[in-house]
């Protein structure tokens, strides 16, 4: 299948008065339509920076993002990004919302209109689309900042730390639901997480980055046998401890003992 | 809820009561002349007074002519702080340029500009709908501005990864975010903004409270000018009522 985003030596430094930082060296990896792909790395790596430059916020110092096609002509995927927190806004009803970025791209049209109607519906979210945000609970939150991310339909869905606001438990349900509805949604994704459990149980593949300058440490592609496909039921696979501790022995360079 | 209610009727006939024994131990004191009533009037005197002046000197249009100026210089002040607000805003260098001026600007006594504003506007409705803007202004701009730039860059952020521009940041993150801070500005402002009226009407006016007061003190009228004075606190009440309903009303549409 095609690669729906390619990134070759991508590069990118902060610049201050006290001189430059390093922050990405040298990244390449690519990411195939459909798939679900984790980054981890050390805290302050640059994870979020190198989220930014896929998204379109930051433009690299080196390297490119595009897909060649066959044709000869760029591809860019169309990203959609989910941050920390839903920052749904309060002063706006639920539905409101979600069409903020319909609103802001002029894109008001009934065949978008009818697709958010559609999802609000799927999430179950119908009946509270006059209610404001605060009315909502931690998972509905989420689901309404989805559907406004879906709204613009984007290829490539790009998640930073999501769902990290949310306590332990509802954090598992969430995280789980959601990558559900972006899998149903036959979304590609990005995640970016802290939480290795996390990255096994919802990822195809798991980019590790390495400590700053960020460079790409090494690429697990995760392969669990379940029953059924929950992430949650991820976590009692037999192959999960194994993918653990090669994660682990990664971050840290220590063995552990298991 | 019933306790609540209970307690809140509570808070209000102590109020009215408070009221009540100030009125009636000024009138008290001023009949058995504890204090003289020629210097501290009394309420008798106050409302004989405010139906003279009603009568026979024209004061609906002094309390007429206070309302509209203290009005008017209120919604420019509102207009242009929001104006030169979201120009700070827009311009993060202008707003750094700018700053030790609206700092200037604002802790300077605008009173010690009116006798300018006589000489270059004269004396007229004009020079005291400026000296009502300028005792009001500046403060309003920096609260303003502050108000703008403390909104959460997680949402600005928001807004740039849903395709935002600047002026989609504005009007869908900064101004929204900002009613709270923009209604507590303006409640302030309308009390200032009365201020820099009497001030102005004082030294640049022949209608006005201001004018009745300070013609009430040159005359000896006490009469007067503690009529006037009651008056003021009236309006300054009525006005400051209304953009706390108003303030009510739109918390609870947005509910910010």
């Amino acid at each position: 299948m095609q690669n729906i985003i390619e990134l070759k030596n991508i590069g990118y430094s902060y610049h201050s008065l006290h001189g430059e930082t390093t922050a990405l060296q040298n990244i390449s990896f690519g990411i195939r339509e459909g798939e679900f792909v984790a980054i981890v790395g050390p805290s302050g790596c640059g994870k979020s920076t190198l989220l930014s430059i896929i998204a379109g916020l930051l433009q690299p110092e080196s390297g490119t993002i595009a897909v060649n096609n066959p044709d000869g002509s760029l591809h860019y995927p169309r990203v959609g990004y989910m941050l920390q927190r839903d920052h749904l806004f309060e002063w706006r009803t639920v539905y409101k919302n979600t069409i903020l970025g319909l609103e802001i791209n002029n894109m008001l049209t009934e065949e978008r209109l009818s697709y958010v109607d559609q999802l609000l519906f799927d999430y179950d979210l119908d009946k509270f689309r006059n209610k404001r945000p605060s009315e909502l609970s931690g998972g509905m939150k989420q689901r309404a900042a989805l559907i406004r991310t879906l709204a613009l339909d984007p290829q490539l869905l790009l998640l930073d730390e999501p769902f990290s606001a949310l306590d332990y438990q509802t954090r598992l349900m969430v995280s789980a639901d959601i990558c559900h509805l972006i899998r149903n949604a036959g979304k590609t994704m990005i995640i970016i997480t802290h939480d290795l459990s996390e990255a096994i149980s919802l990822a195809d593949r798991i980019i590790v980055l390495s400590a700053r300058p960020a460079t790409v440490q090494t690429e697990i592609p995760i392969t669990l046998t379940l029953q059924d496909n929950s992430p949650l039921a991820a976590r009692n696979a037999p192959e999960f401890p194994f993918y653990f501790n090669q994660l682990w022995e990664e971050l840290t360079g220590e063995k552990r003992e298991s | 809820m019933q306790e609540h209610r209970h307690q809140h009727r509570q808070i209000s006939s102590c109020r009215i009561l408070l009221l009540a024994a100030f009125l009636i131990i000024w009138e008290v004191c001023a009949n058995t002349e504890i204090i003289d009533s020629f210097f501290f009037s009394s309420p008798s005197r106050v409302i004989k007074e405010f139906v003279t002046l009603w009568t026979e000197q024209s004061l609906p249009i002094h309390i007429g002519i206070t309302l509209l100026e203290t009005i008017v210089s209120f919604i420019l002040v509102f207009l242009i702080s929001l104006a030169v607000a979201t120009a700070l805003w827009y311009s993060e260098k202008l707003s750094k340029i700018l700053e030790p001026y609206l700092v200037l600007l604002n802790s300077l006594p605008k009173s010690a500009l009116a006798p300018l504003f006589i000489v270059w506007l004269g004396t007229g409705i004009n020079t005291i709908i400026i000296a009502g803007i300028s005792v009001a202004l500046f403060g309003s701009i920096i609260s303003f501005y502050t108000g703008f730039s403390q909104v959460d860059s997680e949402k600005i952020t928001l807004i740039r990864t849903l395709g935002g521009s600047k002026k989609d940041i504005l009007t869908k993150v900064v101004l929204p975010g900002s009613i709270p801070i923009m209604l507590s500005t303006t409640k302030v402002n309308i009390g200032l903004a009365l201020v820099g009226v009497i001030i102005g009407e004082f030294l640049a006016a022949r209608r006005g409270l201001g004018y009745l007061i300070i013609y009430g003190s040159q005359v000896f009228q006490l009469n007067m000018l503690i009529t006037s004075i009651l008056l003021l606190c009236i309006i300054a009440f009525g006005l400051y009522s209304v953009l706390q309903y108003i303030e009510h009303k739109m918390r609870k549409n947005t509910s910010l």
